[in-house]
């Protein structure tokens, strides 16, 4: 039994003759900056000096608001070591208004109650914005008003030391366009499970190396890009997200340049990197050192892996590198990652069956067949049962919700026991996503909501079409927004359909516009389709509910049709 | 320049929004507006070397290098 602070206190005892880095921070136009676990835990005191100042009391909440950079890095360890709960949260985008930034940030402070949020000084006004009367923030530390570093480390007078494995050690605020709410809270305990059992499956080593460009407010670049590696000693080369989807290429060059064993990547990014990389900017990249190239996060597609071999393979990537996990903030990270050295196992299944059936089993002779991907094995640490809706157990290759239990599970959603309660079933965690069981090998072919996932991030319809009805001219009721795969970019798009009552093409030209604008700036979602309709074009169930699938079949019936 | 802003205004409404029917306004604003996404900022960088032969470095892919057709258009014709 362990804490967060010890372990840092013990790599840094271990690292201290040491120079070699324990993070490699990349910047676009700028040196790296390699920062030792010495240089780590002296920048974080900087930070857990400013939180004595500020009065804040370990166990309360700390809200990141940061961006890449040291900053990010030092006060998240900071908050650590002083024994807050740091929560990262995303930084606002030209994408997203101002306006909605800090509505959603206003509702997030009323149910997390931080005690202090950090932040720059030129986002100081737009947070403070956010704040009202008598809510729980009592500090607004900007970066440039931060203590210096203690000179010498007395780790005992520190509050960090104090706290117990079993306490919530960080809030993970799962993505989503409205979902800003729902902090997931986890123990020391939890985490140090979890890196335990997903580093065997990986077989971890000191001769590892990390390379990620992922955001450290989602969970698989906050953990598999982040903490594991800083909490195992492995080190870890960390891009920034803003970079790397202006130049993809980057993280090729990083692990060829550190000699990258491991790297994780949304379904998306295989397509995009294959289809964006221009050979000039991956002249001399050697990919052979890497170990594993881990999917995750959005449905694992084997046409995306064979995309990124055939693109890179000419520069030492191996297939038996491409690998597949599933994992959520709920466990803590990963539940189940395919096996390492071969490839992962791809299942082809009777379309029909599976479509009518809810059974995956071999296609019959000359029927239409799909291909399935596995996402591996469970964790030794993590139970996969798939269950039917009474909550029975179902056999191997029939559909069913995924449930889990395990020793990293979270302590619950922060301050929002209800949703704790409703997430388990007699302490099965309940996924919301559908799958099956095959040779122990776990297949997830689906959600159990409408809900979307466009590029590794989770977006509910309804939040959308609440969106679309705030345009002038689309009555409520009348849109219906949902996902289509995209072979090509190997996501989900997102697509809304709104009805009005104007038949003429300006006008419906000039409202598609508008939603197409309102939507994005409002959830920092891009619209691939939006499409105005006039009068009676949206279905409607016999009680007057938007049948989501009957519209998104009469809308590829309409698209198909057009194409032929 | 005008043939330059109508070659890449029909790239943008027909495969980056999928809307050929959009009329993108040279004045209009691209990148602030959100219209254009990080995402598909690639996809202009990628078009614009293949159709001009002019490159555009990954750090000029923001809304202070460009953020109209017009200011893409003389970027193009002052690298061309």
């Amino acid at each position: 039994m362990t804490i967060f602070p010890e372990r840092l206190k013990a790599l840094h005892a271990a690292r201290r003759t040491s120079d070699r880095a324990a993070v490699t921070l990349q910047f676009s136009g700028r040196d790296d900056l390699p920062i030792t676990y010495e240089q780590l835990v002296r920048g974080a005191s900087a930070y857990t000096r400013t939180l004595e100042r500020e009065g804040i009391q370990p166990g309360e909440v700390v809200v990141l608001i940061l961006q890449h950079g040291e900053d990010l890095v030092y006060s998240f360890w900071g908050a650590i070591l002083h024994g807050a709960i740091p929560s990262i949260m995303p930084f606002l985008t030209e994408k997203l208004s101002p306006e909605r930034y800090r509505a959603d940030l206003s509702a997030l402070i009323s149910v997390t109650r931080p005690a202090a949020i950090v932040t720059y000084p030129e986002f100081e006004a737009d947070v403070r914005a956010a704040l009202q009367d008598g809510d729980s923030v009592r500090s607004v530390i900007v970066t440039d008003c931060v203590e210096s570093p203690r000179a010498d480390i007395d780790f005992a007078s520190l509050a960090g030391f104090r706290r117990q494995p079993e306490e919530i050690v960080f809030l993970q605020h799962s993505s989503g366009t409205t979902g800003l709410q729902k902090g997931v809270a986890l123990s020391h305990q939890a985490v140090f499970n979890q890196l335990s059992g997903y580093g065997k499956s990986l077989s971890v080593t000191e001769n590892d190396v990390v390379v990620s460009w992922l955001p450290l407010y989602h969970d698989m670049g906050l953990i598999a890009g982040f903490l594991m590696p800083i909490l195992s000693g492995i080190p870890l080369v960390l891009l920034s997200p803003f970079d790397w989807v202006r130049a993809p290429y980057k993280l090729l060059q990083s692990i060829s340049k550190y000699r990258g064993t491991l790297t994780w990547l949304p379904n998306f990014a295989y397509n995009f990197c294959a289809q964006k990389i221009r050979d000039r900017h991956v002249e001399g990249v050697d990919l052979s050192s890497l170990r594993a190239v881990i999917n995750c996060s959005e449905p694992v597609r084997w046409e995306s892996h064979m995309a990124f071999y055939e693109r890179f393979k000419d520069h030492g990537l191996r297939l038996e590198a491409l690998q597949t996990s599933y994992a959520m903030a709920e466990n803590v990270f990963g539940v189940t990652q395919s096996r390492l050295g071969s490839v992962p196992v791809v299942d082809e299944i009777d379309r029909e069956a599976f479509m009518t059936e809810r059974v995956a089993q071999s296609p019959l002779d000359g029927r239409p067949s799909m291909k399935l991907m596995s996402s591996g094995q469970p964790l030794e640490n993590v139970e996969v049962k798939v269950i039917d809706e009474n909550g029975h157990p179902l056999p191997d290759r029939i559909i069913g919700e995924i449930a889990l239990r395990s020793d990293c599970m979270l302590t619950g959603y922060f301050n929002r026991p209800d949703l704790t309660e409703r997430a388990f079933r007699q302490g099965w965690y309940l996924t919301g996503d559908y799958g099956y069981v095959s040779d122990g090998e776990v297949f997830v072919s689906g959600r159990k909501k409408d809900m979307i996932i466009v590029g590794g991030k989770n977006v509910y319809p309804q939040d959308l079409e609440t969106l679309t009805y705030e345009v002038p001219g689309v009555h409520a009721g009348r849109s219906v927004a949902f996902g289509m795969f995209d072979e090509a970019q190997g996501t989900e798009e997102v697509v809304i359909i709104a009805e009005v009552d104007s038949e003429d093409a300006q006008d419906q030209q000039k409202i598609a516009d508008a939603i197409r604008l309102h939507v994005t700036k409002n959830s920092a979602i891009a619209l691939r389709y939006v499409k105005v309709v006039g009068p009676k074009w949206i279905l409607k169930t016999s009680s007057g509910k938007t049948a989501r699938s009957a519209n998104k079949e009469k809308f590829f019936r309409e698209l198909e049709g057009k194409g032929s | 320049m005008s043939e330059i802003i109508a070659q890449l205004a029909t790239f943008m409404s027909t495969t980056i929004l999928k809307q050929p029917n959009r009329v993108i306004q040279p004045e209009e604003s691209l990148i602030s507006s959100g219209l254009i996404d990080s995402f598909s900022l690639m996809d202009v960088a990628l078009f614009v070397e293949d159709t001009f032969g002019v490159r555009i470095e990954d750090t000029e892919l923001n809304a202070n290098t460009f953020d109209t057709l017009t200011q893409l258009a003389s970027l193009i014709e002052s690298r061309k």
